[in-house]
């Protein structure tokens, strides 16, 4: 099995220093710092200042930055990119997430590591372009056809905007699948301190290349860990790499048989890998009645309604997901036979998150939505609300 | 018989094909295989090591081409191979990209890409097959189809204008546009190597024939039938001017080929290359050079 390596970041990427900065432009230091050496994108709002930054960064420390036609030639123009050995990412907000997602499953397919960044917005349609929103979080991972797995990540703060996103781009490159990075208008549009540290500080996480010889590689043969080696297009292994159902060669094979391998295997490199990807932060689970879980900035929200909650003599705790997919089933099951409610506050009215909670819990607590249809944030009261009912 | 089985071991273009994927889906008669043929042997006269040559296809029978030739080659979604191409060829302006697809993925759905590929002037090679139709779904009406075909979503003719690729790529930029027939074997080479030498955006239209669907269903006969009649009816006009080359009917009387633009301009990189320089100074870290 191909180890996981690790080198630290390349200094030109890397902006030391203490900053006062937008969540967008910490997402474009902290993709540079990762090592991403090319972007494509179009303008969107409320996400667009992550590539004008890129744009401006980028013939300084050596890439490429372009602004594609549409977004539907952004998501694949990253992956040409990908293809020819560069670290590569687009960035959109709702609309252009809606068109790119022909290339989410291209990504899934092909095995093409790389990041899409949605600075979500209020939808459905043009909705709010300026203001936020946190329901695509099912869309990006059942957006495009098909069965596949994806990762997502959700920063809460600018800092995180930074540090998570290179999580992104090294989890891209273990896991071969398109890394979804789940901001909101706000945390894009919010500044605050960033502390951004030295190079060597950064750990970065160099892709698979294959040391094998080209007459004994095969492109899509996976490694124990379920990922295969990558080569690079130019690299002497000829290649062939379709978005037809295809065997350990590449080639493509229209059968139920070379159906069966490829998309179990495209679903079980996260499933099985999962314990390895989850991460949360907990806070004051033991002996709580009732937990908050929530992501991005509703969980940032929900911290308001918690110290309300507590100011009452409630006992509450709180789950924040960073990474949303995979989901962390059985720390959610264990801590719904633990407590009366779970109580989900996120920017849709449809639970999109809630939902997952639900099914996982299987009836065991309470899950109450705290529903919201975007635009700003919750008034923490109306979480609080939700607190005080579930422990009635 | 020995002759025969030493002409086999000879085939001059075995090295580029994936011989372990033969036979190919493309039926008897189909211009498709005939161009790859050229586009192997024009890889060949024009030297570039095979290790440095990347191929890109679309969706649909020509989109299948980059599945057949020894390469790195990458078979995208549809319409968008274009797209693919310039972030494989921005990501690494070493290698040498070319685009095979056909008429119905590169400016049907895929025409925002084409002009704006051709307008930037990248540097790659777009070779697009027009057979006048979607043939790997049976049948249906594409953007190049002449009035009065008949295809399975248009059964009463067609009745919209449709594209002259030759004005099309020249009018948005490309520095070289060629068209030929798939009859045109030598000359379709020639095209090829001069495209692949071209510095900036290069496009090659081929008309070729689709007996099982287009010519059949348009009553137009057999493929050696419309072989003849490209030899029959194809006028060679080099540096024709490309608003006047436009196949408006089925079986015009003249069909117009040759090369028609061939002209210096920066491409893409060299432009960016040029433009950050002049304004960054040594504070621009150049790519790929």
């Amino acid at each position: 099995m191909a180890e996981v390596k690790c080198i630290t970041a390349d200094p030109k990427g890397v902006l030391t220093g203490v900053h006062y900065m937008d969540g967008n432009h910490a997402a474009c230091e902290g993709a540079l710092a990762a090592g991403c050496r090319f972007a494509a994108g179009y303008p969107i709002t409320p996400s667009t200042e992550v590539v004008e930054r890129f744009s401006a960064r980028i013939p300084l420390v050596g890439g490429v930055f372009i602004q594609m036609e549409d977004e539907i030639a952004s998501s694949i123009c990253l992956q040409g990119a990908v293809w020819a050995g560069l670290k590569a990412m687009t960035v959109t907000s709702g609309p252009g997430m809606s068109l790119m997602l022909e290339h989410v499953g291209l990504a899934a397919c092909l095995e093409t590591p790389c990041v899409f960044v949605n600075v979500q917005r209020g939808g459905p349609s043009t909705g709010l372009p300026t203001l936020p929103g946190q329901a695509d979080m099912q869309q990006c991972r059942w957006g495009s056809h098909g069965d596949y797995e994806v990762i997502a990540l959700s920063p809460s703060t600018v800092q995180e905007c930074f540090d998570f996103i290179i999580d992104a781009f090294n989890l891209a490159e273990i896991y071969r699948v398109p890394v979804f990075f789940m901001m909101d208008e706000c945390v894009g549009h919010m500044t605050e301190k960033v502390v951004i540290p030295e190079a060597d500080k950064i750990k970065v996480v160099e892709r698979r290349y294959t040391s094998k010889p080209p007459e004994e590689y095969l492109p899509y043969k996976p490694d124990p860990d379920l990922v295969p080696e990558m080569v690079k297009a130019g690299d002497g292994y000829r290649i062939h790499v379709t978005g037809l159902t295809h065997d350990e060669k590449g080639y493509p094979v229209i059968n139920a048989q070379a159906q069966h391998e490829m998309v179990w295997r495209l679903v079980d490199k996260i499933e099985k890998n999962a314990p390895k990807i989850w991460r949360y932060e907990e806070e004051d689970i033991e002996g709580a009645d009732v937990v908050v879980l929530s992501y991005g900035i509703s969980a940032r929200v929900a911290l308001k309604a918690i110290e309300m909650a507590k100011e009452r003599g409630l006992k509450v705790g709180r789950m924040r997901l960073i990474v949303v997919w995979p989901f962390p089933e059985p720390r959610v099951k264990e801590i719904a036979s633990k407590v009366k409610a779970i109580v989900v506050p996120e920017l849709n009215i449809r639970g999109q998150i809630a939902r997952e909670v639900e099914r996982i819990v299987e009836g065991t607590c309470r899950v109450m939505r705290v529903p919201h249809a975007g635009g700003t944030v919750h008034d923490p009261e109306r979480i609080l609300d939700a607190i005080m009912e579930a422990v009635k | 018989m020995s002759v025969v089985v030493d002409s086999i071991k000879e085939n001059p273009v075995e090295e580029f094909l994936r011989t372990d994927r033969l036979p190919h889906v493309w039926c008897t008669g189909c211009g498709i295989g005939t161009t790859v043929n050229c586009f192997a042997r024009a890889v060949k006269e024009c030297g570039i090591p095979l290790d440095e040559l990347a191929i890109v296809s679309g969706i649909g029978c020509t989109g299948r081409v980059a599945g057949y030739l020894k390469l790195d080659s990458f078979h995208t979604t549809h319409g968008r191979p274009i797209a693919f191409a310039t972030g494989l060829h921005l990501a690494n302006p070493k290698l040498k990209v070319v685009v095979y697809s056909g008429d119905g993925d590169l400016v049907g759905i895929g025409g925002n890409h084409f002009i704006h590929a051709a307008r930037r002037n990248l540097d790659i090679t777009v070779i697009l097959l027009n057979n006048f139709t979607y043939a790997m779904t049976g049948g249906q009406v594409t953007p190049t189809a002449p009035l009065d075909s008949i295809e399975t979503t248009t059964p009463y003719g067609v009745f919209e204008e449709n594209f002259n690729l030759p004005h099309l790529a020249a009018s948005c930029g490309a520095v070289y546009v060629a068209r030929w027939t798939a009859y045109h074997v030598m000359q379709v080479k020639k095209a090829m190597v001069e495209a692949l030498n071209k510095k900036g955006f290069s496009f090659i239209e081929i008309l070729s024939p689709c007996p099982t669907i287009y010519l059949r269903r348009n009553r137009l006969g057999s493929a050696i039938d419309e072989l003849k009649y490209y030899k029959e009816h194809s006028v060679i006009q080099h540096g024709a001017d490309t608003r006047e080359v436009g196949i408006t009917v089925r079986r015009p009387e003249k069909i117009i080929v040759g090369k028609f633009v061939d002209i210096e301009k920066p491409d893409y990189l060299t432009a960016m290359n040029k433009h950050l320089s002049e304004v960054l100074g040594d504070k621009y870290v150049r790519w790929g050079e």
